[in-house]
């Protein structure tokens, strides 16, 4: 049987600039026109540059932004922040990893009330049962008890994006939206955060939108890719069809301007460079 | 004669718990028209030695070497002023953030003049003629125009451009390039490695790429040094580096890469124990 944990049809988001003295109002159609659809322990990859609508789509996904119009379903319920406002129960199905693991934590929380605030604003757990929740989930993330009571400058970036994905997970998400969590790490840290991901995929069946800009990493990780540009998506397939067969002339611009670090192409390169 | 060399570079840095040493040991050399990566994760040490060689590290910082030659000069027995002739001039360097290493104050116009005006002996016209040519040298469109821009008015693609150019302003014999394509776009990056590896051809300048991308390595370098935790790992010419890769470390680095990943899970460092390279890596 299917189960569509994420739907999204139509999904526009403009936004509205405010003219000023000099300028007159204008509107940014950021996203315009999405429809994109997600199995229960599958992984969406969305792949994009810079100013592509990549992020406002995770954010509407996500129930941080409404859409301007557009449906969205999520577990199969239509969901419009818009209107309804957002419910505890929602945000427990749908929860977000941000970028940048320095930006993303207080700095004046301990790790263990970060990870046990989600919990404290959106369940009545009794404070008892919210630390052991957050020191078994510690423990799960790969970190140790001993860092329940350390604050985020303490740990490295890899440590970080660790604690950022704990709590995420502390409300048992089916959903997990990911917005460039390893953008930021480096090659060995990135290894072990995306190995992390699989684990938690299987053993909670998870479901992931990951956002990147990296093809070799979506590559690993995707079972779907959507390719975004300009707001639109204009590539959405299986991974193998889309890495194959890019249909959009933008992916094939992608992919030929992704680094490759095999032997034969360096071989290539090196044979060129001598001939010139 | 090699255009850089370094031998026994160490670098170290005062704290509250003893000296800090960043970079331990590390020797490399350049020839002109020659490609160099230097790859390693955070902490590698990689920019602070490129910086040493620079002399942009703040006072704080311990710089010893038993050799540093650029060009025929000894850098150590440099006083200040006469090391600031050489930077900027035959030796430049790109940095990472080009949004951030631009002054936001001024035009492009004036910080690509500013170099012309303090290291070549230029009036104003000349000066405005070369700044157009170099804004075209690297793909700016409308370059007399675009002078008169601000950095907020840019992309960071073309920051990261400008920068460039003021790098190659006078012509220098060394660019060191410090992850300079890390905060772009794939296709940005495409464009830019493009950019100066043509630049470099045309120049016959010896090029250093700091980085911690393989792929960038593979598609750039002729050689590449392999860092970790402040000590040289691996050198090798980046045809056996990614071919037959001799250090622990190494292997380790190119087996994390996920389009070489051969299971469900990736294989990562600590699998391979680099306490243990670097042992092995210092015969």
């Amino acid at each position: 049987m299917r189960n569509v944990v994420l739907e999204a049809r139509d999904i526009v988001r403009d936004y509205h600039i405010g003219g000023g003295l000099f300028s007159s109002a204008r509107t940014v159609h950021a996203v315009k026109g999405v429809t994109l659809s997600v199995e229960k322990g599958r992984t969406l990859a969305i792949v994009g540059e810079s100013g592509c609508g990549k992020s406002t789509l995770a954010r509407i996904i996500t129930l941080i932004d409404p859409a301007t119009s557009g449906e969205l379903f999520i577990d199969g319920a239509k969901v419009d922040i818009a209107r309804g406002g957002l419910t505890p129960e929602l945000r427990r199905k749908v929860q977000i990893v941000f970028q940048n693991p320095y930006g993303s934590l207080n700095p004046r929380q301990k790790i263990g009330d970060v990870l046990g605030e989600p919990l404290l604003i959106n369940t009545g757990a009794p404070a008892g049962e919210r630390r052991d929740r957050a020191m078994t989930m510690l423990k799960k993330v790969g970190l140790e008890e001993k860092h329940f009571n350390r604050y985020p400058h303490m740990f490295s970036g890899g440590q970080r994006q660790r604690i950022a994905i704990a709590r995420a997970l502390m409300l048992n998400p089916s959903l997990l939206v990911l917005d460039e969590p390893v953008s930021a790490l480096d090659l060995s840290v990135q290894a072990q955060v995306l190995n992390l991901l699989a684990d938690l995929q299987d053993e909670f069946h998870l479901t992931y939108v990951f956002i990147s800009h990296d093809l070799s990493v979506v590559r690993y990780i995707a079972d779907e890719v959507m390719v975004m540009y300009y707001g639109e998506a204009v590539e959405y397939g299986s991974r193998d069809e889309v890495f194959s067969e890019p249909q959009h002339s933008y992916t094939r611009t992608l992919f030929a301007a992704t680094p490759r670090a095999d032997i034969d192409s360096i071989k290539a390169r090196l044979a060129a460079k001598t001939a010139a | 004669m090699a255009l850089l060399e370094i031998e026994n570079l160490v670098v170290e840095f005062d704290t509250a718990s003893g000296p800090f040493r960043a970079v331990d040991g590390v020797s490399l050399s350049v020839a002109r028209r020659e490609v160099l990566a230097i790859v390693g994760e955070s902490g590698s040490g990689k920019s602070v030695s490129m910086l040493a060689i620079m002399g942009l590290l703040p006072w704080t910082a311990k710089v010893t070497a038993d050799r540093m030659d650029f060009d025929g000069t000894d850098l150590a027995k440099l006083g200040v002023a006469d090391r600031r002739k050489i930077i900027g001039k035959d030796m430049a360097m790109i940095f990472q953030e080009p949004m951030a290493s631009l002054n936001p104050c001024f035009t492009v116009g004036f910080q690509i003049e500013e170099v012309l005006r303090v290291h070549m002996n230029m009036d104003r016209r000349q000066r405005r003629a070369r700044a157009v040519e170099l804004l075209e040298a690297v793909g700016i469109q409308e370059p007399a125009d675009r002078l008169g821009s601000y950095p907020h008015q840019m992309s960071g693609g073309q920051c990261q451009r400008v920068m460039i150019a003021i790098a190659i302003a006078c012509n220098p014999k060394l660019l060191i390039a410090d992850e300079p394509t890390t905060a772009l776009d794939v296709t940005i990056q495409k464009q830019i490695l493009d950019l100066l590896i043509k630049l470099q051809a045309e120049h016959g300048m010896g090029l250093i790429i700091i980085t911690h991308n393989m792929g960038v390595v593979a598609e750039t370098a002729d050689r590449v040094i392999v860092q970790y935790k402040g000590r040289k790992m691996e050198e090798a010419d980046v045809l056996s580096l990614f071919a037959s890769p001799k250090s622990n470390y190494t292997k380790a680095l190119l087996s994390a890469l996920p389009e070489n990943a051969t299971g469900k899970r990736l294989p990562t460092i600590s699998d391979y124990d680099p306490e243990a390279a670097i042992a092995g890596a210092t015969s």
